[in-house]
């Protein structure tokens, strides 16, 4: 009756062998190597670059241990980190900007192991180390530019077809605007319901079928008055157009802050988690990642900037649609208010020389719409100035504002009034990362240095260790052999459950190893349960046989109850969780499914190949049993 | 080797009584001590900043403090971790000071005081994320308490249900209490404990109970706290065992897993604890108070005749 038919063994090996393949990784440890990535991700490698990397490091005496070749990355190991360090300035000297080098630790393990993929557990920050930044978007910003946007958008609208308002102005997130005869607000009303596909300042993609706009409308008798507001749909379209693109903006960032596996993420509606593992430098990682740099080209107001007019300029009562700004040195600059591109336009940036006056320029391409709209204005402002206003930390600036000489076509704008190359570099690497749509604020940070990383490792693995040598001694003293067959099918569910969390690449935290532990602890109590119930059936005077039957038999509906309500609690700590708790989770429920598999399955397939064949069997290897006499 | 070498059932609910005073004398206590005194709340919850700074050799805790001082941090703490060398300093929020910039200020001002000083972690939080994190605890522990109430009125019956929930509970009360009375610093990680304790310690009840079930099939003639007797005295030698190895894995983590785990695992020591006394002297007579009989749960069929199959 405790016989197992062979398929059962097999499935039973099989996990095992699996699972150990699986966790081997895990044992090899890492090295240090670099990371070649080129600084545009999405882009290949040239082949060439390698061969002189590889006899450029030959002749600084940098023994390369190993050599991952990928299509859009290379990793380089060596045997130290200080050969790890100096590599990576020599190597990023010799790359130049083009490329990314960063630091990263690689698995020893062999290539066979990896290329059926299987990794070593990936580390949370806590354990290897690193910066986790949680990161909020400021959306007051987000519909107060939007509001903007449409007021601009509806006056052009209204110049251009010819309908005739004499007031408008912004009230909160409302528009108003004033018209003398009920034709012309209905003509508005249509126009700007037509434009309604909801191009808001920060682009959108809300289709043209779905209402952008609230309308509401107050009729006088001298005036017609059109309110015009976005609506809900509208908004929502555009906040999550804003955080896509301080996505973006963040992975053009981080990636030219080199680090080597970066993940960022959205995290509900209005927030971003940044994780760079391994950074150490976390005043210069916060300094790029934080820079809440705006870049905004704007037509300067030449018609009341002469010198006098502008000193003479109240800042709080300015002339309307301006805005005051100064410029590097200190010169007020009457801007509009309309925005005629953003940062977002532009495709790509980079520092230069003006080849006629020797000063540091910086030249930009704009994408196919930026550049129409660019030609556009360029027309239509010839001879005036175009000021360049670079907003951050809520302070504007007016970094420089050329002469509009004539149109330009085809997207290519060089900014001049830098003060030094410096500056030029900093500036395109600024607007080639690309600028925020709206300002982010860190709002919680968590830092791990490297040397706590492995201290934390060596304190979950010895927790771990110790833990399970003292269950394992506990175990085979009481229950003797059964008690050793436990022991095994903790083991194995120790195993499988490093295999599994090898496998699917849990990030693994200090908590989750301490889950690691209690799971041990806990799942030991399928085995004691049936142990016990084993014991209890010979107790009540069952043959050996059958005592193992009905014993697990009879434990199997409690341990199946018994987990299910830990499975419980594991669950809701990874919905309401986050970070190292949801760590946690994760081996807690991991380790539930594991332990019933090792518990149920692998020890009673040990137990009936001990015992299942034996037609004579007067005793059970489980301890003694003492007997109540009057049973 | 057999522990509990009992010839009669130990008349566990003779006892109840006593127990029913000790319970509530305890659960006051607890509830007074976190009204008093309060939960000494981590940063996670409540925002702000701490540091955790290494020196080489022994640190100097009032240089630390003069430093914070020169940086007008007044409403600082500053205090030996786990070794010597080892400080950790916390930080409220600063109101126009962004808490990226704070923890950065910090570290240059210490980094002038001592080259060497190595910053080892550092965990800030706004004050809307431990807002956030505080309610999302709140909403994780009530949705444990109505999954495992649901689970059990499914699988055994309401009663059970009800008297496994408040025995759990009283076990997370106890937990807190003992944070408060002592004011250990009470965080995420040992969030992450209580609610691990609620999941386990309704192990306890659950094993209890299904003996109680099973015993009401067998012992038709027996009373009800005959029954929850048996059940107890039978269940005995495996809540020992099962606790005695949850509590090993514990003590293993208080010996080896440092600071961090520290109070995770004295948090789970409680837990375990009382989670034996509370699953028996508080899950037991409650369900017998609340009228559990035979009639309310032989109706269930015998699962172990479907699930042998699977074995």
């Amino acid at each position: 009756m405790n016989q197992f038919s062979g398929w059962k063994y097999g499935v039973i090996i099989i996990s095992v062998i699996l699972s150990l393949v699986y966790a081997l990784p895990n044992l090899y440890g890492e090295s240090p190597a670099i990371q070649i990535m080129p600084i545009k991700s999405g882009e290949k490698i040239e082949p060439s670059i390698l061969a002189s990397v590889e006899s450029g490091l030959q002749e600084k005496n940098l023994a390369i241990t190993g050599l991952i070749i990928e299509p859009f990355s290379i990793k380089i190991k060596f045997a130290s980190p200080d050969e790890q360090l100096a590599a990576k300035s020599y190597v990023q000297q010799v790359l130049g900007e083009s490329y990314v080098v960063a630091l990263n630790l690689i698995s020893n393990s062999p290539s066979w192991l990896t290329g059926i993929g299987a990794l070593p557990m990936y580390l949370g920050l806590d354990l290897r180390g690193g910066v986790h930044f949680l990161m909020q978007l400021d959306l007051s910003k987000v519909s107060e530019k939007k509001s903007d946007g449409l007021l601009q958008d509806t006056r052009k609208l209204l110049r251009d077809e010819k309908v005739k308002y004499f007031a408008s102005k912004k009230i909160g997130d409302t528009i108003e605007i004033k018209f003398r005869s009920a034709d012309a607000l209905s003509k508005a009303k249509d126009i700007i319901r037509s434009q309604g596909g909801g191009r808001g300042i920060f682009g959108g993609s809300i289709s043209k079928t779905t209402e952008a706009y609230e309308f509401s409308e107050i009729n006088n008798t001298d005036e017609f008055i059109l309110l015009v507001k976005n609506n809900d749909i509208s908004n929502e379209d555009t906040v999550s157009f804003a955080l896509k693109q301080n996505l973006e903006t963040l992975n053009n960032r981080v990636n030219e802050l080199g680090v080597a596996e970066p993940i960022i993420q959205q995290q509900g509606k209005d927030r971003i988690v940044v994780q760079l593992p391994g950074v150490q430098d976390t005043a210069k990682a916060k300094e790029i990642i934080g820079r809440t740099a705006i870049l905004e080209m704007r037509i300067v107001d030449e018609d009341q900037s002469s010198p006098e007019n502008l000193e003479t300029l109240n800042p709080d009562n300015l002339p309307l649609g301006t805005e005051l700004y100064k410029d590097r040195f200190g010169n007020p600059i009457l801007v509009k208010k309309d925005i005629i591109l953003t940062g977002e336009r532009i495709i790509n940036a980079g520092p230069g020389v003006d080849q006629q006056t020797g000063q540091s320029i910086v030249s930009i391409t704009l994408d196919s719409a930026g550049a129409n709209i660019f030609k556009q204005v360029t027309r239509e402002n010839v001879g005036k100035r175009i000021a360049l206003l670079l907003i951050e930390k809520n302070i504007t600036e007016v970094i420089t504002a050329p002469v509009i000489k004539s149109e330009i076509g085809g997207g290519r704008v060089q900014i001049t009034g830098m003060r030094n190359a410096q500056e030029a570099t900093d500036v395109a690497l600024l607007l080639r990362a690309g600028s925020l749509a709206t300002p982010m604020e860190i709002v919680e940070e968590r830092t791990v240095g490297p040397s706590m990383g492995k201290e934390n490792i060596a304190r979950g693995i010895n927790s771990t260790i110790w833990g399970f040598l003292a269950i394992a001694i506990m175990m085979a003293s009481y229950y003797m052999l059964f008690g050793v067959i436990s022991v095994i099918g903790l083991s194995v569910n120790l195993l499988f459950l490093v295999a599994l969390l090898s496998v699917i690449q849990a990030t693994l935290t200090l908590p989750g190893l301490a889950a690691i532990a209690l799971t041990l602890g806990m799942a030991i109590d399928a085995n004691v349960l049936i142990n016990e119930r084993i014991r209890d059936e010979l107790r009540n005077g069952n043959t050996p046989q059958a005592s193992i039957k009905i014993g697990y038999e009879k434990a199997w509906g409690t341990i199946l109850d018994s987990n299910i309500t830990t499975m419980i609690a594991g669950i809701a700590l990874f919905m309401f969780g986050s970070g190292p708790i949801k760590g946690f989770a994760v081996v807690h429920v991991l380790g539930i499914i594991t332990s019933m598999y090792s518990a149920i399955w692998v020890s009673r397939s040990i137990v009936n190949y001990i015992y299942g064949s034996r037609r004579k069997l007067d005793s059970l290897s489980i301890g003694e049993i003492f007997k109540v006499e009057n049973n | 080797m057999e522990i509990f070498r009992v010839k009669k059932d130990i008349p566990f609910m003779k006892y109840r009584g006593i127990s029913a005073v000790i319970s509530t004398l305890i659960f006051v206590l607890a509830i007074a001590f976190l009204s008093i005194k309060g939960l000494n709340l981590g940063v996670d919850f409540t925002g702000g900043t701490i540091m955790e700074v290494s020196y080489p050799e022994a640190a100097n805790i009032e240089n630390i403090r003069e430093t914070l001082v020169t940086l007008d941090l007044t409403d600082t703490q500053v205090q030996n971790f786990g070794t010597a060398n080892d400080v950790l300093i916390r930080l409220p929020i600063i109101p126009d000071l962004s808490i990226a910039e704070l923890s950065e200020k910090v570290a240059v001002a210490l980094k002038a005081g001592n080259r060497d000083v190595e910053i080892m972690r550092v965990e800030s939080v706004g004050a809307q994320v431990g807002d956030e994190l505080y309610e999302d605890g709140a909403l994780a522990i009530l949705f444990v308490c109505l999954g495992i109430v649901l689970y059990l009125t499914m699988r055994f019956e309401w009663r059970f249900a009800i008297a496994a929930i408040v025995a759990n509970l009283h076990d997370v009360i106890i937990i807190l209490g003992f944070f408060a009375f002592f004011q250990w610093e009470f965080n995420l990680t040992v969030l992450a404990a209580v609610l691990a304790v609620l999941g386990y310690s309704v192990n306890e009840s659950v094993v209890v109970f299904d003996r109680v079930r099973e015993n009401f099939r067998k012992m038709r003639k027996a009373s009800v706290e005959d029954v929850i007797n048996n059940a107890i005295t039978r269940t005995m030698s495996r809540t020992i065992m099962t606790h005695l190895s949850t509590q090993t894995v514990v003590i293993s983590m208080l010996i080896f897993g440092g600071e961090i785990l520290n109070n995770f695992a004295l948090a789970l020591t409680i837990g375990i604890l009382f989670g034996i006394y509370s699953s028996i002297m508080v899950g037991c007579p409650l369900a017998m108070w609340l009228g559990t009989s035979q009639t309310n749960l032989v109706i269930t069929k015998p699962e172990s005749k479907n699930n042998s199959e699977a074995l």
